[in-house]
């Protein structure tokens, strides 16, 4: 190819190839560019996602109508479901920081296969529309991110196009993960053996392997559904002999693993981000990626937990509740690392320090709160209850959404080649952060108290805890607002970055230009020490 | 030091990679049908009776048939990869051209199949399956799914055999680059390992 002579010291940004404008981005199989299609695309979602969550917590504000009625309600929560698990959580940081960093971290100078990745965004953008379709075909759906058997196919709203557009967003999903793989196996710099692997190429591997063996398993339960609803095939439908059960079993097989396709990235990335920051190597490299494939493995066998009044034989119970207890381990032994890697290191008090310690926070919240679920006594108290609904939200908004921020603000000189203000972003993530808490810590209570999730209306004694959490919403939304802002601004706009290592770390991405040319890499670099020497 | 690389990160070749990719994407496979066998023993296990005698109405001939027919692809296949390495190109398309008309062969006899199954009024939704009661609707209902995706992948396998097809006679394919052949021959043998699971599960236990 011509270009290539013409690639070197130009940065990726600014790199011209085949196409021209915005064609120059969406026909790109450039890594890094594929990675800020998706995170532009995410961006977009994220917010339309966040606003139905304001809106809901706005109606949540007292009780009765108002500013919707129950099936807006219904809607409303269903899609804000679906868009923030399928569309931003579980392609989330694989698909953003996995597609930019991977190949930098590694010392490749693209992913396997770059064509295929290109058409995982584009697959990505047909599931999407899809989903979004159901808004122009007869309404949106009803019945909750989950679909569960019968209402799925009983309900008169559309749910067709939500249920084939999440299995298309699944192709996506695999296509990444068999990329990832590949990648990490063939393409890893001469010298990287896989113990001195940073730590998120670790996880992502990790992730891979869900991706691979979990997400198939959701196609066929969703296209089955599609079938059943199309041609009532009766696997599914009580009334022709089938087990709506079964759907339930199904739907968790991958659903929760896809738990852990969400958080593992996160927990890679906050394992990156804390040595930089403290100024000394990671505590425990090995038990950190052990306990990634640890959490992989065991997190197959848990699923029944999202089930355990849904009717299944006491020894499943039993067996079941163990197991998750068992998968807390590993998760717990990251937070001992992560701990003991800040224990005596200098710190260097920056943004993306902050969004990685209150990760820490609120993902022990959200993981002892999970505990309280595993339980078999406890979760029929709080089954399907608010306490459910804060506990995710500590997880996967509080676990993945903080891990998100710290390695978009960590990345963001290397990404953009300009710095983000950081007195803003501290503001912001301030104004997150206590947002946050006082957004989802009532919904505890509310749920011990007894409050069911997915109603639009709630008993009188619930009043002070939905107002202390509805304003807690607002609080959190203007954080993010600042946030996102800052960073949209500081991308055009910020102090320029010329230097390759802003933060000193000693990972291979930071050897790269700031931001990489188009291959990364003049030669591929050649590795001889671990990835976390501070000396 | 080189100045201008020959391979940009575009262009980059790892036949090995490439066949790891294609097992990758074999496991999901197995993952998507490993589920519809699970749904198949529940059901199966709760409605022993009627899965007999579902069984008995499918015809045994055409699903011999066709499973012959799809092992003997598997064989030309297979002797199509050794016939490129040998850089024979006409025998390889010739060993080709068979594989694609015996995938044809067993989509018209699935065509054949299913319509008479649903002259009879096997089909879901039926008032003669509604009569038969749920074991039975269950069983056609499952034989559609899984007959039907399978049949979907023989569809696919079609698509890839005539894009192979054709970059072997552009000599894009040959002796010394023919991962993509290897990788649509490890496709149809998965397709053809999924029918040997379908057949005997569907027609042959009584
Ligand atoms: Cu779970």
């Amino acid at each position: 190819m011509s270009e290539t002579t013409t690639a070197k010291h130009v940065s990726f940004l600014e790199y011209k190839g085949k196409y021209k404008g915005i064609l120059g981005w969406i026909f790109s199989t450039d890594h890094k560019r594929v990675g800020l299609l998706y995170l532009y695309t995410m961006l977009v979602f994220f917010s339309i996602a966040a606003i139905l969550g304001l809106l809901m917590k706005i109606q949540l504000i007292a009780p009765g109508y108002t500013i919707m009625g129950p099936q807006t309600y219904n809607s409303m929560f269903t899609v804000h479901g679906i868009i923030m698990i399928f569309i931003i959580v579980v392609p989330g940081l694989p698909a953003v920081f996995g597609n930019f960093f991977l190949p930098l971290m590694i010392g490749a100078k693209d992913v396997a296969f770059p064509r295929l990745n290109l058409a995982s965004w584009w697959i990505y953008i047909i599931g999407i529309l899809v989903v979004l379709s159901s808004q122009f075909l007869g309404g949106w759906p009803d019945t909750g991110w989950t679909f569960y058997a019968p209402y799925s196919f009983r309900t008169p709203a559309n749910v067709l196009p939500a249920l084939f557009g999440a299995f298309i967003l699944g192709f996506s999903s695999i296509l990444t993960g068999i990329n990832f793989v590949v990648t990490i196996h063939r393409m890893r710099a001469p010298g990287m053996t896989w113990l001195k692997m940073p730590l998120f190429p670790w996880t992502l591997y990790a992730t891979a392997w869900i991706q691979v063996l979990a997400t198939p398993v959701i196609g066929i339960t969703l296209l089955l559904t599609v079938m059943e609803r199309v041609l009532g095939v009766g696997v599914f439908d009580p009334a022709l002999g089938g087990d709506p059960i079964l759907y339930q079993h199904l739907f968790w097989i991958y659903s929760h693993p896809a738990v852990y396709i969400m958080i593992l990235p996160g927990m890679g990335a906050i394992s990156e981000i804390l040595p930089v920051f403290s100024r000394k190597s990671i505590y425990g490299y090995k038990a950190i990626v052990l306990s990634s494939l640890a959490i992989a493995f065991v997190g197959y066998f848990v699923w029944g937990h999202h089930m355990f009044t849904s009717g299944m034989s006491g020894r499943a119970l039993y067996a079941f509740s163990f197991l998750t207890f068992l998968v807390a381990i590993p998760s717990a032994i990251k937070v001992f690392n992560w701990v003991a890697t800040i224990h005596k290191g200098s710190l260097n008090l920056q943004t993306p320090f902050y969004w990685a310690t209150s990760f820490i926070f609120v993902f022990m919240i959200g993981g002892l709160t999970g505990l309280v679920l595993g339980s078999l006594a406890t979760n029929v108290h709080v089954h399907d209850t608010h306490f459910v609904v804060a506990h995710f939200h500590f997880i996967v908004f509080g676990g993945t959404g903080y891990a998100f921020m710290a390695a978009l603000h960590y990345w963001f000189p290397k990404m953009f080649g300009r710095m983000y203000d950081a007195s803003w972003a501290n503001i912001g993530w301030a104004t997150f952060f206590g947002g946050f808490l006082t957004l989802y810590l009532p919904m505890f209570a509310l749920g011990l108290q007894g409050m069911p999730r997915r109603y639009y209306d709630y008993l009188p004694e619930f009043h002070t805890g939905n107002i202390i959490s509805s304003l807690g919403a607002i609080l959190m939304i203007a954080g993010a607002l600042i946030v996102i802002t800052n960073l949209v601004r500081s991308s055009r706009h910020g102090e320029k970055v010329t230097g390759k290592n802003p933060w000193g770390g000693r990972t291979l991405e930071w050897e790269s230009d700031t931001p990489p040319t188009l291959e990364n890499w003049d030669e591929i670099p050649k590795v001889t020490e671990g990835p976390y020497d501070y000396k | 030091m080189e100045k201008h690389e020959e391979h940009t990160a575009h262009v980059h070749r790892d036949d090995e990679g490439d066949k790891l990719g294609m097992w990758l994407f074999i496991f999901t496979e197995l993952l998507l049908f490993g589920m519809l066998f699970l749904m198949y023993a529940v059901y199966r296990h709760k409605n022993p009776e009627a899965f007999l005698l579902g069984g008995e109405e499918l015809d045994v001939f055409i699903g011999t048939f066709n499973t012959v027919i799809l092992l003997i692809s598997s064989a030309t296949v297979a002797m199509s990869i050794t016939a490129i390495q040998r850089g024979n190109k006409k025998q390889a398309l010739v060993l080709l051209g068979i594989t694609l008309f015996i995938a044809v062969l067993f989509l018209v006899n699935k065509y054949f199949e299913w319509g008479a199954k649903i002259e009879y009024g096997f089909y879901p939704g039926s008032d003669l399956l509604h009569e038969l009661g749920h074991g039975t609707t269950l069983f056609f209902g499952l034989y559609y799914i899984m007959s039907g995706i399978h049949a979907l992948h023989i569809l696919i396998g079609i698509g890839l055999f005539i894009y192979v097809v054709w970059q072997i006679r552009r000599d894009k394919i040959h002796s010394t680059d023919y991962v993509w052949l290897e990788n649509t021959g490890l496709y149809w043998h998965l397709v053809d390992l999924i029918w040997i699971f379908l057949f005997p599960l569907f027609y042959l236990i009584h």
